[in-house]
């Protein structure tokens, strides 16, 4: 492949960057690209809905919009979250559809060259391989970065 | 696009949609006068724009048609099937061009001049008028002339180019009786002497000039147009409002004295209207959605080569514009299969022996909530064992179940996706549009369609969709801890059950029913439902809902509300579960689900009930005309193996006793029974009444006195047709008859009512006054089941079982106050004996009433006139004491005079 030459003659792009939007799962730090993130939320009133996926927390209202709760602990086949323990929502946009992930904590905005992202490890569980873009090497551990799209794949199909 | 062009498309694509409703209408009432000069006046205002715009190919095809118009307005040219295709070929090239005009802002490039000389020979006849004023004009001209030149100058005739053919066209053509016709005429389009265009363009623009702003001023008073996404946008702020609104009026609500309240009532006030207005505006009469449809059954007859009449009525049901598009394409979809598949060949038809056109019938209304559309023909049905065959064929079923189905069942199979009988795909129905299409568009905006067919007859859909879609009013319920809410629309009524209630809960063989007053209805509960956990309360309330003709009860916890909704859309990952037709947001911002009625009937047996009964249904709108016997029975065991099974009308209860409350005295059994003794008999027997820990038992009321029937085990209760086939001498049983495929013995209830108490009939044998029923009706069965039902009321009842017998009867001179009497019997009918009966000079004052499965408005005013004075079901039962009651009350007050 022939790059044509820059203007300093140089062939080496500007590295890009992204941010992520790092949360906890139990004790994983996971992440999603910031620019899907619409907004972070406390823990907000979900209604349940019975006979839905068990993956769906149930609705909740966002100043009178309806958005969709999962629970990405069930969704990534973790155990319940204890009795009591707080819980944030990240909300996504999907086409005309809100949705919220609910997680265990939101962390920082963490922002990297795309080179630091890494391939999903074979390790990985099957049910997080699938939803994974990849991981980032961070000094307090591994962010493990979902992509949005794939966790949105609930077990009613989409 | 240039603003003027925008809005000359628009206000043309409604006029051309008028008028290919208004010709295709011309065609039948070819002398109305008003939809001549309507017609005229839209290709002439068509014309006029054009001319403004520089559209040059438009305004030529318009002007040929104006011409055509403009002499079957004056009544010179007669309207005929050629003439009105030229004109409709003429308004489809219109629309064409307007098509093209549309896409690239310029008139496409095409050869009008066939159609254009087509149309000008409809004018080869004297266009009279215009050619006096060209006499006249040219006469003054000539007369001025002569009298300043002095020389004769003959008068300018105007010279036309000869006509193509100087015959006149097939079409009828009237002249305005001056004579021959003249093959002189003054060519549509370029006007020929001088004097020409002066004279025409002089007396008839005043004329255009008056008529087009008299049409204009009407119309543009009372319309506005508006585009649709400010009606959208005014729809979702009224939406939100109301959400607002429902905050507010619950906030308040918990302030007892609070300075907002009058305000808010206000507010609540002014919001419902508004509301209420903006959904209005979304309103449209169905017509809309039906105005090409003439014009499609039309070239549909010409191209097959029949004759259709399609009827429209409702036209002006409104309903909300965006259901109005998405039905448009099914209807037109089935109108066209009806008129291409369904309605026969003229010739065909007549060896029916039906009227050589065929009917389409497209009628539209409210129902609750609803609008219906029925689309109806009178063709020749759908053919059952086709539809079958090609069902396993297409390998939509097994051949062993598709056996099994029933007709409605078969029908159904037309809506799946793939599936097609007609024997020839013709070009006019299309390919790729199938029912399956219809049905899932209809399907989505929260509709149903079902149909019915008779072969030989005809079929018949039925469309049902809601009012509107965004706003409803709902009921709000609450079970196991949360709230949800069901649309108004399909809820009946709602029942509080409570621990005295527990009786009229039964439960037959695992189903739940619970018993409304005369009918057992299917009971289902929420919980259950839902997959939520019972909880401890059993009793709660009952919502009694609707799915099409059936009835089924939703058991909750308890009814909370009923307000208004906002209904918003359910989200992807819920919207495949039945149960559920979107979400909500009440007052207090918690998100609730609001059930899908129809949903939750499909998913429990609720479905199977309503279905065995709408089918039922179904297929007495194929039979009408037959004398309907089905009557719900209770089915049940007697031990010994046989099954057996008594009316339903006759039944007070269905119980399990513990059979250590029963006793026995003076080789009785008994038992307390809700404060009194109840007299048990066993059905048969076999029948051990203390065998096991609890006793089956049906019990029978009238009025103070209770017996109960105490059988093996209940089975069932279903609806079936009677025919006692064998009869029994074995007293207690009137025969065996084939009840839901099964051989089930009959009882006679009458027999077991006197078993159980001697004295059921008897205190009233000494009063005198008893009246006296002649009981005419040729089924045994029937005449066992109504006796004691008249018996109980106290009346002594004589049968027969005919017309004939009846007669006799009377005539040998046995007394009777009242008769009723069935209408289809063998020897001599229900309506030949109220005639007889009325010229017989002793006999004439007996009330007459009849009692019928027939339903029809036809044989009412038929039965009313024959003399009968009520036509009546045979099973509703208070009707029929209440008529007869009523009758003796009558007679006696007659005889006394």
């Amino acid at each position: 492949m022939i790059y044509p030459a820059g203007p300093r003659g140089s062939v080496r792009a500007e590295p890009s960057r992204h941010g992520y939007v790092s949360f906890r799962l139990a004790d994983q730090w996971l992440g999603v690209p910031v620019v899907v993130a619409q907004e972070v939320l406390t823990a907000q009133t979900v209604s349940p809905v019975p006979l839905a996926p068990p993956e769906v927390a149930g609705f909740l209202n966002l100043r009178g919009q309806i958005v969709t709760a999962l629970d990405l602990r069930v969704r990534l086949g973790l155990p319940p979250r204890p009795e009591g323990s707080s819980t944030m929502n990240i909300v996504v946009r999907d086409g005309e559809e809100l949705f919220s992930f609910v997680v265990d904590e939101v962390g920082d905005v963490v922002e990297v060259e795309d080179e630091r992202l890494e391939p999903t490890p074979p390790t990985l569980d099957a049910r997080w391989r699938e939803c994974c873009a990849g991981v980032i090497r961070l000094e307090r551990g591994l962010l493990v970065v979902m992509e949005v799209q794939d966790l949105l794949r609930t077990g009613a199909g989409v | 696009m240039d603003d003027l062009l925008r809005e000359f498309l628009t206000e043309s694509a409604e006029n051309l949609a008028r008028l290919d409703r208004e010709i295709v209408e011309l065609e039948r009432s070819s002398d109305d006068p008003e939809l001549l000069k309507s017609i005229f006046r839209t290709i002439h205002t068509i014309k006029g724009t054009c001319g403004f715009l520089d559209l040059q190919r438009l305004e030529g095809v318009a002007h040929a048609a104006e011409n055509v118009l403009g002499l079957l307005r004056d009544g010179k040219l007669e309207v005929g099937p050629e003439v009105v295709s030229d004109v409709l070929a003429a308004v489809d090239v219109i629309r064409e061009i307007l098509d093209g005009l549309e896409a690239t802002e310029a008139e496409p490039q095409g050869d009008d001049s066939e159609l254009v000389e087509r149309l000008a020979r409809w004018t080869a006849e004297p266009l009279e008028e215009e050619e006096s004023f060209d006499h006249l004009f040219a006469a003054a001209a000539a007369a001025r002339a002569a009298r300043a030149a002095a020389a004769p100058v003959t008068a300018p005739a105007p010279e036309p180019p000869p006509t193509a053919e100087g015959s006149p066209r097939k079409g009828r053509k009237k002249t305005s009786g001056a004579g021959a016709p003249k093959k002189v005429a003054a060519p549509p389009i370029a006007p020929v002497s001088t004097p020409g265009p002066a004279a025409e363009a002089a007396p008839s623009a005043p004329a255009e000039g008056a008529e087009r702003s008299e049409g204009r001023a009407s119309v543009a008073d009372s319309t506005l147009r508006v585009g649709v996404n400010i009606l959208d946008l005014l729809m979702n702020l009224a939406g939100e409002l109301v959400l607002t609104r429902n905050q507010l009026v619950q906030l308040a609500s918990a302030e007892e004295d609070s300075v907002y309240h009058v305000p808010l009532q206000h507010l609540n006030r002014v919001t419902t209207d508004l509301q209420e207005a903006v959904m209005r505006t979304r309103m449209q009469p169905i017509g809309n959605a039906w105005g090409k449809l003439p014009r499609l059954v039309r070239d549909l007859c010409q191209a097959g080569g029949k004759r259709i009449e399609l009827e429209m009525l409702g036209a002006e049901t409104e309903l909300d514009r965006q259901i109005l598009q998405a039905i448009q394409d099914p209807l037109t979809h089935m109108v066209r299969n009806s008129a291409d598949h369904g309605i026969e060949a003229p010739a065909e038809r007549e060896a029916a022996g039906k009227p050589e056109h065929g009917t389409i019938r497209l009628e539209a209304f409210h129902e609750g909530g609803h609008v219906v559309i029925e689309i109806r023909d009178d063709g020749r049905g759908l053919d059952v064992e086709a539809i079958r065959a090609k069902a396993v064929e297409r390998g939509l079923a097994r051949a062993e179940t598709a056996a099994g189905l029933s007709d409605a069942q078969v029908f159904r199979f037309i809506f799946e996706p793939g599936f097609s009988t007609a024997r020839a795909v013709t070009s006019v129905s299309g390919r790729g549009v199938g029912m399956d299409v219809v049905r899932s568009n209809i399907e989505k905006i929260g509709g149903t369609v079902e149909l019915s067919s008779a072969q030989g007859k005809g079929t018949t859909f039925r469309i049902k969709i809601p009012l509107t879609l965004a706003i409803l009013s709902a009921l709000i319920v609450g079970t196991a801890g949360q709230s949800f809410a069901i649309p108004q629309i399909g809820v009946v009524e709602v029942v509080r059950v409570t621990a005295d209630d527990a009786h009229l809960v039964e439960n037959v063989n695992g189903t739940l029913f619970y018993r409304l007053r005369e009918t057992l209805l299917p009971l289902v509960r929420l919980t259950s439902v839902l997959g939520l956990p019972t909880g401890t309360r059993e009793y709660g309330s009952v919502v009694v809902c609707q799915v099409g003709a059936q009835r089924f009860g939703l058991a909750v916890d308890e009814i909370l509300d009923t307000h208004e909704i906002v209904v918003k859309p359910i989200g992807r990952m819920v919207k495949g579960i039945p149960c559920y037709a979107g979400t909500t947001i009440l007052g207090d911002g918690s998100v609730v689900m609001i059930l899908d009625v129809a949903g939750i009937a499909a998913m429990t047996g609720a479905a199977e009930e309503a279905e065995r009964a709408a089918e039922r249904s179904l297929d007495s709108v194929a039979s009408a005309e037959e004398d309907d016997d089905r009557v719900p029975l209770v089915v049940f065991d007697s031990g010994g193996g046989s099954r057996q099974a008594v009316p339903l009308a006759l039944v007070s209860r269905l119980e399990k006793i513990p059979t250590e409350n029963i006793e026995t005295a003076d080789g009785r059994w008994l038992v307390q029974y809700r404060g009194a003794l109840l007299p048990l008999v066993p059905a048969s027997p076999f029948v051990e009444v203390r065998a096991a820990e609890e006793r089956s038992v049906i019990v029978f009321t009238d009025g103070e006195r209770s017996m109960g029937l105490a059988v093996d085990a209940i089975h069932d209760i279903v609806e079936d047709r009677l025919n006692v086939e064998v009869r029994s001498s074995t007293p207690g049983i009137l025969g065996t008859a084939v009840i839901a495929g099964r051989s089930t013995e009959v009882l006679d209830v009458d027999h077991f009512l006197r078993a159980a108490d001697p004295e059921w009939y008897g205190a009233a044998r000494e009063d005198a006054g008893r009246k006296r029923i002649l009981l005419v009706d040729d089924s045994p069965f029937f005449l066992g089941l109504l006796s004691p039902v008249l018996r109980s009321a106290r009346y002594d009842v004589v049968t027969a079982g005919d017309g004939a017998e009846a007669i006799s009867r009377l005539e040998r001179g046995e007394p009777v106050d009242v008769i009723v009497s069935d209408i289809d019997m063998p020897r001599l009918d229900g309506f030949e004996l109220a005639r007889r009966l009325r010229e017989h000079p002793r006999l004439s004052g007996i009330p007459l009433v009849a009692l019928t499965g027939r339903r029809g408005e036809d044989d009412r005013a038929q039965g009313l006139e024959a003399g009968f004075r009520e036509f009546l079901s045979k099973f509703d039962r208070d009707a029929v004491l209440s008529a007869i009651r009523e009758a003796t009350t009558v007679a006696s007050d007659e005889v006394s005079e």
